[in-house]
């Protein structure tokens, strides 16, 4: 199985190599999705998040189904193409999983502050990967459209435009140093240029996603943790202000991209 | 059981039905190291077995070739919507997971 | 006439006042400011990579834009950089392209999971962004090729004097590749500590020696 998907991933590295024409990459990546279409293990993680949404847990044992992610209480579909967003009771910009976190406290009374402190793949950190994973799934299909009306949602996507453009770290890495251009890629990985829609299904619209090569789920949050990794950066903090603000600065741009979260990568 | 459900989807294609099936388990192969140096105890299924009806109509032994979560897809002859499908998995530690769906 | 009372005279002032902060976004300076404060607090220190490194230099902060810094800023940073440029020891320029080729093809080194910032455990990461041998067909295109380099450049004599400028300019770039374009992507290799002057010099045969498979 990790063959066929290495085999696959290969193809289309191979298949959206400059010299191939805009139209076979299209048609390799379409027929690279059907082969993954059924299988994704990420439908085992959703599967999860949906068991957990409905559950009673925590101090207050309490379920998540009144959760608000920004269309009303208990609301899950068309949440997650929406998001980030400002929201009312917190008074700030939040994204996926820092709502979802800020929902396993107040309704569960479980601890936000310890969930943030908890490493990826552990623990409660887990549950909000399945979380944020079911969330995602619910809203596939349909195309991003986040929020710029209220004051604080257009403050932090001009934050998010210049946390883009930081550069710094041993390397003098931006974010826009690999994704600030159209048509560039590391090795063979495409890079989608985030400063505008990169195209249905890339890029923000991609994320959460099932890692094969490591056999893990990754939300946004793990994404852009192993990103500032890799520019040389410090650790970002789960739910950290610039990494909300970088969100919504791809979300805004993604506006009218199609969401195929949760997605599979190589 | 302990390990977490299998997610299975079976649907009739005329006189067939197409059985898809994800297993969530980490099928480690006992290759491996942790950053301790110490080798990762080998953990995989080894028995698979799915059922119509009652009937056995698929015996698989996997290896720890097969890789993670692992993903099985198979045609029933003759199966309808209504029918029931149970898959079974035993692994080499001895853990069992059994679930069934209703061909649709 | 009616006389405005006090009291809705400042009822009024505040909503219009109140209104004006609901709709407007602070200034572009303020918005940068509120910038540096957000990264700061947004990050922590992890194995070797500490906060410190969001301490940006001049550089760093003028090319922290989609648009580029002035005419004036940019003869700064350029400048400035080259004069951090320290030429080899003996005036010897190249090394053993063979090691050069694996360092080439090394992209690891300074994360926070490294557990040195040791120069001999980094690579130089550049197949990453670069083509180099036309055998690696895994490249980045992030920066141009740089199959062929020597032989396009006409080296086959590094020694000879007529090499001398594009051999001097090859190091400094790998150097300080801000000595020749102030907004460069291309990480500065010597004067950040990422590799050792032995290194570099491996890294400069995989380039110019003209018996690397570059320039073949």
């Amino acid at each position: 199985m990790k063959a066929l998907w290495i085999g696959a991933a290969g193809l289309m590295g191979l298949a959206l190599l400059p010299v191939q024409a805009q139209k076979s990459s299209a048609d390799a990546i379409a027929e690279y999705r059907k082969m993954l279409e059924d299988g994704n293990p990420a439908d085992l993680f959703e599967a999860k998040g949906e068991a957990l949404w409905k559950q009673k847990r925590g101090p207050k044992n309490a379920s998540l189904e009144s959760c608000d992610l920004g269309k009303g209480p208990g609301v899950v579909k068309g949440a997650f193409v929406e998001l980030p967003r400002h929201f009312v009771d917190t008074k700030k910009v939040q994204d996926l999983e820092s709502r979802l976190v800020t929902c396993m406290s107040t309704l569960q009374g479980l601890n936000a502050d310890e969930i943030a402190k908890t490493p990826f793949g552990r623990g409660e950190q887990e549950n909000v990967t399945a979380l944020a994973t079911y969330v995602a799934a619910a809203s596939r299909g349909l195309r991003f459209n986040l929020p710029q009306a209220h004051a604080e949602e257009r403050r932090m996507y001009e934050i998010g435009k210049r946390v883009f453009y930081f550069r710094g770290g041993p390397y003098d890495f931006s974010c826009a140093s690999c994704h600030g251009e159209d048509g560039k890629r590391i090795r063979l990985q495409d890079l989608p240029n985030l400063n505008k829609n990169p195209g249905d299904g890339i890029g923000f619209a991609a994320w959460p996603a099932y890692r094969v090569s490591n056999g893990q789920m990754w939300g946004m949050q793990l994404r852009l943790n192993d990103c500032y990794r890799q520019q040389r950066f410090p650790y970002p903090g789960f739910g950290s202000e610039a990494t909300i603000a970088v969100s919504t600065y791809m979300g805004v741009n993604a506006k009218g991209a199609e969401s195929i979260a949760p997605s599979i990568k190589r | 059981m302990a390990a977490d459900p299998m997610r299975i989807r079976a649907q009739a294609q005329g006189d067939k039905a197409v059985v898809r099936v994800l297993m969530s388990h980490e099928m480690e192969t006992g290759q491996r190291k942790d950053s301790a140096g110490k080798t990762i105890p080998a953990w995989f299924i080894q028995e698979v077995t799915a059922a119509h009806n009652g009937k056995t109509v698929l015996n698989a032994e996997w290896g720890p070739a097969v890789s993670k979560n692992p993903f099985l897809q198979f045609t029933i002859k003759g199966a309808k919507a209504g029918d029931k499908i149970t898959v079974n998995w035993v692994d080499n530690r001895g853990e069992k997971r059994s679930d069934e769906a209703t061909v649709t | 006439m009616q006389t405005l009372h006090p009291m809705k005279i400042l009822v009024v002032v505040t909503m219009v006042l109140a209104l004006a902060g609901c709709t407007s976004l602070p200034s572009s300076a303020e918005l940068d400011q509120q910038t540096v404060v957000a990264m700061k607090a947004s990050f922590r220190d992890q194995g070797i990579a500490k906060v410190d490194r969001l301490n940006q230099d001049l550089g760093q902060r003028a090319c922290s834009s989609p648009v580029a810094p002035g005419d004036d800023v940019v003869k700064r940073i350029e400048s400035e950089s080259m004069a951090t440029i320290k030429w080899p020891t003996g005036g010897r320029y190249l090394g053993d392209w063979r090691e050069g080729e694996k360092l080439a093809q090394n992209g690891r080194g300074m994360t926070w999971t490294d557990a040195s910032a040791a120069p001999k455990d980094n690579g130089a990461n550049c197949y990453n962004c670069h083509q180099i041998d036309k055998k690696e067909i895994s490249f980045g295109t992030i920066g141009p090729s740089l199959w062929n380099y020597g032989k396009l450049r006409g080296v086959s004599d590094v020694t000879d004097a007529a090499a001398a400028p594009i051999v001097q300019y090859t190091w400094g770039k790998l150097w300080n590749s801000k000595a020749y374009a102030a907004c460069s992507n291309m990480p500065r290799f010597g004067h950040m500590g990422l590799l050792s002057e032995d290194q570099l010099r491996d890294v400069m045969a995989l380039l110019l020696d003209p018996k690397s498979p570059v320039n073949q």
